[in-house]
């Protein structure tokens, strides 16, 4: 019998070693799993490379996660925001590698990963510094630049309910880059506020089939 | 003759005339933000947001605030009834994918091709931060911009050519200035608009790239 939701935050969490690739769910903190945070922030490993949306708000997970220099580079959107202040001192520091990639691009680069895709062409950024460097193409009259995907060893993300199959549902706007996450990295840990029954969750609304997930762990909601 | 510079609230009103029902539109954060409390309430136009919102509404009462139920400027909203939530990847296939009808931004500068600079000031200090603002600008059908005409020390934000970082090239359809309303087509700027009491050649002195008096009307917000 499968039980995807057997192993404990911890146990899950231990498979993550120094160096590893992290995607990490989340807009903002709409969907960012503090919870699986806090627990890599314990189990300590570090030269980690995250890719999320922003680059932490606060004090609150990610950013907390950044304060302990655990990351080396991160490969984000939009990290200037008026609460990354925890980020803004490590990178004037020189301490974290920036990548900077559109949002658009970013879930695109996503999803080729997890689509099986190679580099993708892409309209978005053409003629500007973030494509600098990169092949280009034009099809039918319009310009694209060449984009890798991005791929992960471990993706972190936050859904509402999940089965001990692993499929999972969300809630509002923090299934952001949930879904896409889950499917880009060998081995995604989904927190959710309640591990229901197999077959509770109705076939018509799961959003991530389990195949896409490999653990659900349970945590009370905050 | 002396004229007044439309208030922020006022380029809001006047960019709100423009968006159709039934339009699907994704307002930029800061003055586009605005437009939204001047869509008549008997159109249906349905705002999109990056992080996966369709036809998202107003503030809530701050008891029914919902940390997940954020809009792309992490502000609370609401959903209507018929919104949807959706994931990242189709949220940006909305606009990459030509489904999006009209973006509306803010500009540091935009140049007489339309070509647009609102993302980074090339400031070697500045932190870089794109967010969703190079998809809006290739992948919108439309991007209509809101601007000051000039900056705070006077400099003209309507340029011959960028000297800020591009955020997209040759994607802005419409401008709307504190001044005037100016459409950018293959033959150029084309002013169709302007605040009254301002002449043309005032406005073409504020302005850094060629301007065509193509005026109708004046503004009416």
């Amino acid at each position: 019998m499968i039980d995807k939701s057997s192993a404990s935050l911890t146990e899950a969490l231990s498979q993550i070693k120094d160096g590893a690739t992290i995607m990490i769910g989340g807009f903002g903190t709409a969907g960012q799993p503090a919870e699986l945070i806090d627990g890599l922030i314990e189990l300590g490993v570090k030269d980690l490379i995250i890719v999320n949306n922003n680059a932490g708000n606060g004090d609150y997970g990610l950013a907390k996660l950044l304060k302990t220099g655990a990351v080396r580079k991160i490969i984000c959107s939009f990290p200037r925001q008026s609460d990354s202040y925890v980020f803004d001192e490590i990178y004037r520091a020189g301490k974290i590698e920036l990548e900077l990639v559109p949002q658009g691009n970013l879930a695109c680069r996503i999803q080729a990963a997890g689509m099986g895709l190679g580099p993708i062409y892409t309209p978005t950024g053409f003629g500007t510094l973030l494509a600098e460097g990169k092949p280009t193409l034009n099809y039918e009259g319009k310009d694209f630049v060449l984009e890798n995907p991005i791929k992960a060893d471990f993706a972190l993300i936050k859904a509402h309910k999940g089965d001990r199959w692993g499929n999972l549902v969300y809630r509002k706007s923090a299934r952001n880059f949930g879904p896409i996450m889950a499917m880009a990295a060998d081995v995604t840990i989904a927190q959710v506020s309640e591990v229901v029954e197999l077959g509770a969750l109705d076939p018509e609304h799961i959003i991530t089939p389990g195949i896409f997930v490999q653990h659900v762990v349970a945590v009370k909601p905050a | 003759m002396s004229y007044s510079k439309l208030s922020r609230d006022q380029i809001a009103e006047r960019v709100a005339q423009d968006i159709p029902d039934g339009a699907y539109v994704n307002l930029g954060i800061g003055l586009p933000t605005k437009i939204s409390s001047y869509l008549p309430s008997d159109k249906d136009v349905f705002l999109h947001s990056e992080n996966g919102l369709l036809a998202f509404g107003p503030p809530p009462a701050e008891e029914d605030r919902d940390p997940e139920l954020i809009n792309a400027g992490k502000e609370f909203v609401t959903l209507l009834e018929g919104g949807s939530f959706f994931h990242h990847g189709d949220s940006f296939a909305m606009m990459r994918g030509g489904h999006l009808d009209i973006a509306v931004l803010g500009a540091f500068q935009v140049a007489e091709n339309g070509d647009l600079a609102n993302w980074h000031t090339g400031a070697p200090d500045a932190i870089p931060a794109v967010g969703g603002a190079m998809d809006l600008a290739v992948g919108a059908k439309k991007v209509f911009i809101t601007t000051d005409h000039v900056t705070k020390t006077g400099e003209p934000k309507i340029v011959a050519e960028l000297s800020y970082p591009a955020t997209g090239l040759k994607c802005v359809d419409r401008i709307y200035t504190d001044l005037c309303v100016i459409d950018v087509t293959s033959d150029g700027m084309k002013v169709i608009e302007k605040v009254a009491g301002l002449s043309f050649e005032e406005l073409q002195a504020m302005t850094g790239a060629r301007l065509i008096d193509a005026t109708n009307s004046t503004i009416q917000a």
